[in-house]
């Protein structure tokens, strides 16, 4: 028994270290956010003979999927991990509500406007967006460049009165 | 699986995949040909969702099949007489009107189809059609948006955006084509009836055109069909000729 006890508590201290290696590991296309706070890590299992890491694309087109999964293999590999397969998920279906507020603030300060509003509100997909404030200057006097940007989850805007052109976060 | 659900299965997927496949090629076509920087860069945006849900439903083609041919050797190792995308994709882009009809008569015809299809007993497809759902959401606000603005603008802009309609519109009705497997995959709640989709299609394309002051094409109008029968525009061998190019001189090669 106390053997068994011992072997589960030494099982869940790997389990925790696993995700602070995880923790670590950022988003090639913004560098500001690991995969953990993307919400794009959606399971960790460990086996007799390795761990599988289930993720989940935040777009079906997005090219950082294949890198974000050899990052993770690497990350692991270098803290002494094997056998580290990926495992990509569709289901339940990513939404940047997974994105945590403190992340937002990241996303905030790094220059990119954090999706504004849950997509259990219609107006994320279709009508008006609420406001978008600017990343720079905190004004709410901002407008719509282009419904899409530089990668698949972000649209282009403008501040109107800084007039910087900025990064919005798509909800979806 | 019975034998004959399997097959019906493995058309669908293929059929969406192609489907998906053609449109973002044609689509990635205006790459740096768009007619201002935002909209060069979004038209690739919506081709990359394209190819990313081409991507997901060639590589479950290939596990329905279980025959162990990838996504690419679906995409790359098949002659163009296997393709089985609606005949609406492969036509030529034309200007950037047409591109647009074309765009929104396929974003209502996914919106509806997604809709209906997460609700799906096949968990993959189900899984799949929620995550694109969201993606092709985005791409019909983007190309009704454009209607309304190219219909209700300038002279010059309703007449190419009237067109664009217009000379597409006969290729639209094959998009709800069903077969005889079809219905054997509603009955087991795999896939929802797609000709049925046609009625609420229409009345979604029919609001967008009265928004935009655009004449609504005749609904009794003459329907070309013939991709469920194999039967294809001259335009697909050609996009898949040079689709297929690369992977074909160069087998197994990487980029
Ligand atoms: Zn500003």
């Amino acid at each position: 028994m106390e053997k068994v006890h011992q072997s589960i508590t030494h099982h869940l201290a790997d389990h925790a270290a696993i995700w602070e290696i995880l923790r670590e590991v950022v988003d090639p296309e913004i560098p500001v956010l690991t995969v953990v706070d993307m919400g794009i890590i959606r399971d960790v299992v460990q086996r007799e003979n390795g761990i599988e890491v289930s993720i989940t694309p935040t777009y079906t087109g997005c090219p950082a999927m294949e890198m974000i999964g050899e990052e993770i293999k690497s990350a692991l590999t270098r803290k002494g991990y094997s056998n580290i397969t990926i495992k990509t998920v569709l289901a339940p279906t990513w939404t940047t509500d997974w994105i945590s507020d403190e992340a937002k603030e990241k996303l905030r300060q790094y220059g990119i406007a954090p999706p504004e509003h849950s997509t259990a509100d219609k107006n994320s997909l279709l009508g008006k967006p609420k406001i978008v404030k600017c990343p720079q200057c905190k004004s709410e006097h901002t407008e719509m460049i282009s419904h899409f940007g530089s990668t698949a989850c972000k649209a282009l805007w403008k501040c109107l009165d800084c007039k910087e052109p900025f990064d919005y976060f798509k909800c979806i | 699986m019975s034998q004959n659900k399997n097959t019906a299965l493995l058309d669908f997927v293929t059929r969406l995949g192609d489907n998906s496949l053609i449109a973002g090629h044609r689509l990635s076509e205006w790459s740096s040909n768009g007619p201002f920087l935002e909209e060069d860069i979004g038209m690739i945006n919506i081709a990359l969702d394209f190819i990313g849900q081409s991507r997901i439903l060639l590589t479950y083609a290939g596990v329905v099949e279980g025959k162990e041919r990838t996504e690419d050797d679906f995409a790359y190792f098949r002659n163009h007489e296997e393709f089985k995308n609606a005949l609406l994709l492969e036509q030529p882009n034309g200007d950037f009107a047409v591109s647009t009809a074309k765009q929104f008569y396929y974003s209502v015809f996914n919106f509806l189809l997604y809709s209906e299809l997460q609700k799906s007993k096949d968990e993959t497809l189900a899984g799949f059609a929620a995550k694109a759902l969201k993606e092709v959401t985005y791409h019909l606000r983007h190309s009704s948006e454009w209607v309304l603005r190219l219909g209700d603008g300038t002279e010059e802009s309703k007449m190419r955006m009237q067109k664009g309609i217009d000379d597409l519109w006969m290729y639209t009705g094959d998009l709800f084509a069903t077969t005889e497997g079809d219905l054997l995959l509603q009955k087991e709640g795999i896939i929802p009836d797609v000709a049925a989709l046609k009625s609420k299609w229409l009345e979604m394309i029919a609001d967008v055109f009265k928004r935009a002051t655009l004449t609504m094409p005749d609904v009794n109008a003459f329907q070309q069909k013939g991709s469920r029968e194999k039967k294809h525009t001259e335009y697909l061998s050609y996009i898949v000729g040079e689709m297929q190019s690369i992977a074909r001189v160069y087998p197994g090669a990487k980029w």
